[in-house]
């Protein structure tokens, strides 16, 4: 853990999500405060202590394999933001 | 319309004996929206004619037969809107169908209606960051209703709903509730299935009952509660009737008092009125145990690596592509993932969707996630010893009163650390709930709701639930 500065835009871009020279500005001021303050941790002991990824004592649960309606295609579709022949429409992504 | 806006219980016997009808419970609540919501701003939409057709429907003989019930704008319900307080889902997106919660409702005969507002994804504890304005607080209008649940609490607070829905990651269902005045009941994690609700933090969220009252959280848990195979994380136990017990009192039971929960930060006038209640407990016959959980300290700091970590992954769905906002005219696929993100989310879900993929980057997952999930071994383990010797514990819900709107704006750090009461239960898994103990007086002369939080071990809501009732019965 250390203190060096986040270098928004950077991350950001890991993100997939711009910001603006403002936002970039602002947020890092703010993030630093916030990981200034999450150093703390380093302080806790946790030496002896397993990872907790969540709380309740179940893995591996399995539903049995038997088929079930889904959701209409229609159902889905209708929140498409650019849609055609049942299809969701996007910029190329291959080059031809 | 004079019906008066009771509790679920005086509703239901209303309903039974034929005095009224759930249309009329629909009529006044649509009046009392009308009048209040414009200054408010609980109710994002509802559609009273749907709803009406559904009263019409609905079977009286069930246990929450006739009564509507408001839903956080997290939690889809088929055919209405669900925005999480967000741009990046305003406009035509439709729920395609219903969270597992809310099927159980409609089986216990209840009717969803409404959409109440949030802080976006319920990233928050003010109900400023939602797209679509903020919330006030019905007790004082200048004043936060708290949040992420702050339209959920208000819309109860104000009459305009009989009960709601919210959802809880790190307080986010009984610090609106103590802001408000009402009832707030953050269930175990697993106790309610997580199918249908826009995921925050999955190993943190809980879906809970925000009441006028202690017994309408514990009618709607029997509702919403129960194994979903749709939620891997859904908990199998066998069922329960919740309202059991609630009046048994708290005689002979071991209440713990957490020294940590009572420093420095704390107002001194919340203080009173949470020592109050604990006294009142005391004379009720319980033992008061002095107690310390010393790595709560912690748990701000290991929630805010935690819980944005895992929303920094839940979000990357709104990409644009399958629903919600699409900017127009990208130039290329990288920027419509990078240019819609930008344009739907606010600033509060920039900066966290930020902070989680900052702590999760190559390099710095060991020293902060990994740490942090070590951290939550520690909080984990400390509430299951102390649960060996009390039955449940007391605590504030908050440091303060209700805030006022604009507090702490541009100080985002300021605001987590008013979480410090609510986080470590999310991180524990263990049920907590927020029942009105008092009211302070505001610098404006204003009454104030203060709530006292009782905690209990994981999947003990029977407990909390019946130190809450009394509670109630000795601050009424």
């Amino acid at each position: 853990m250390s203190s060096e500065k986040i270098d928004v835009r950077y991350v950001a871009n890991l993100a997939r999500m711009n910001v603006s020279d403002e936002e970039c500005v602002t947020f890092q001021g703010q993030l630093e405060t916030i990981l200034g303050f999450i150093e703390q941790l380093k302080d806790a002991d946790v030496d002896d202590a397993d990872l907790t990824t969540h709380v309740n004592p179940i893995t591996d649960e399995l539903r049995e394999d038997i088929s079930r309606d889904g959701l209409e295609q229609k159902d889905l579709m209708q929140n498409a933001p650019d849609s055609a022949l049942g299809q969701i429409r996007v910029p190329k992504v291959v080059d031809a | 319309m004079s019906l008066h806006l009771e509790s679920i219980s005086s509703l239901r016997k209303q309903l039974t004996s034929g005095d009224i009808a759930p249309s009329d419970i629909l009529d006044a609540l649509s009046e009392s929206i009308a009048t209040q919501n414009p200054a408010i701003n609980a109710y994002l939409s509802y559609d009273l004619e749907t709803a009406k057709k559904d009263a019409n429907a609905a079977d009286l003989s069930k246990p929450l037969g006739g009564i509507p019930i408001a839903i956080k704008d997290n939690i889809n319900v088929q055919g209405q809107p669900c925005t999480c307080g967000s741009k990046i889902l305003d406009g035509s997106y439709q729920s395609p169908y219903n969270a597992t919660v809310i099927n159980n409702l409609i089986q216990s005969g209840a009717i969803p209606f409404g959409r109440v507002n949030m802080d976006e994804f319920a990233m928050g504890s003010t109900t400023e960051s939602s797209a679509f304005g903020k919330t006030h607080n019905p007790r004082d209008l200048d004043r936060t209703p708290g949040g992420s649940s702050g339209g959920s609490a208000a819309c109860v607070a104000a009459n305009m709903a009989i009960a709601a829905l919210g959802s809880d990651t790190g307080g986010s269902i009984r610090q609106p509730a103590s802001h408000c005045g009402v009832v707030g009941l953050k269930p175990s994690y697993g106790r309610v299935s997580r199918y249908g609700l826009v995921a925050f933090a999955s190993s943190l969220d809980q879906i809970g009952p925000l009441t006028q009252n202690v017994e309408d959280s514990a009618i709607i848990l029997n509702a919403i509660s129960g194994h979903d195979a749709m939620d891997s994380t859904s908990i199998r136990d066998e069922a329960r009737d919740f309202t059991a017990g609630i009046n048994d009192g708290v005689k002979g039971m071991k209440l713990g008092i957490p020294k940590e929960y009572f420093g420095e930060g704390i107002h001194p006038d919340v203080r009173a009125q949470v020592d109050k209640a604990i006294k009142g407990l005391e004379a009720e016959g319980a033992e008061i145990v002095d107690i310390s959980l010393p790595n709560s300290a912690y748990a701000v700091a290991a929630y805010y690596i935690i819980a944005p970590a895992e929303a920094s992954s839940n979000l990357s769905r709104f990409d644009g592509i399958r629903y919600g906002h699409r900017t127009e005219k990208p130039s290329d696929i990288l920027d419509l993932y990078k240019s819609s993100r930008a344009e739907g989310f606010g600033s509060e879900v920039k900066r966290r969707i930020i902070l989680g993929t900052y702590v999760l980057s190559s390099g710095y997952h060991d020293a902060y996630y990994n740490r942090a999930q070590k951290v939550r071994t520690l909080i984990r383990k400390e509430f299951e010893e102390v649960f060996q010797k009390v039955d449940a514990i007391i605590s504030p819900v908050t440091p303060t009163a209700a805030p006022l709107l604009g507090a702490d704006k541009n100080n985002p750090l300021q605001q987590y650390l008013a979480d410090i009461y609510t986080i470590s239960a999310n991180l524990a898994g263990i049920p907590g709930i927020s029942v009105p103990c008092g009211t302070v007086t505001s610098e404006s002369n204003t009454q104030l709701p203060v709530g006292l939080q009782i905690l209990g071990a994981h999947m003990d809501e029977q407990t909390i639930l019946r130190v809450g009732q009394t509670v109630e019965t000795i601050s009424s």
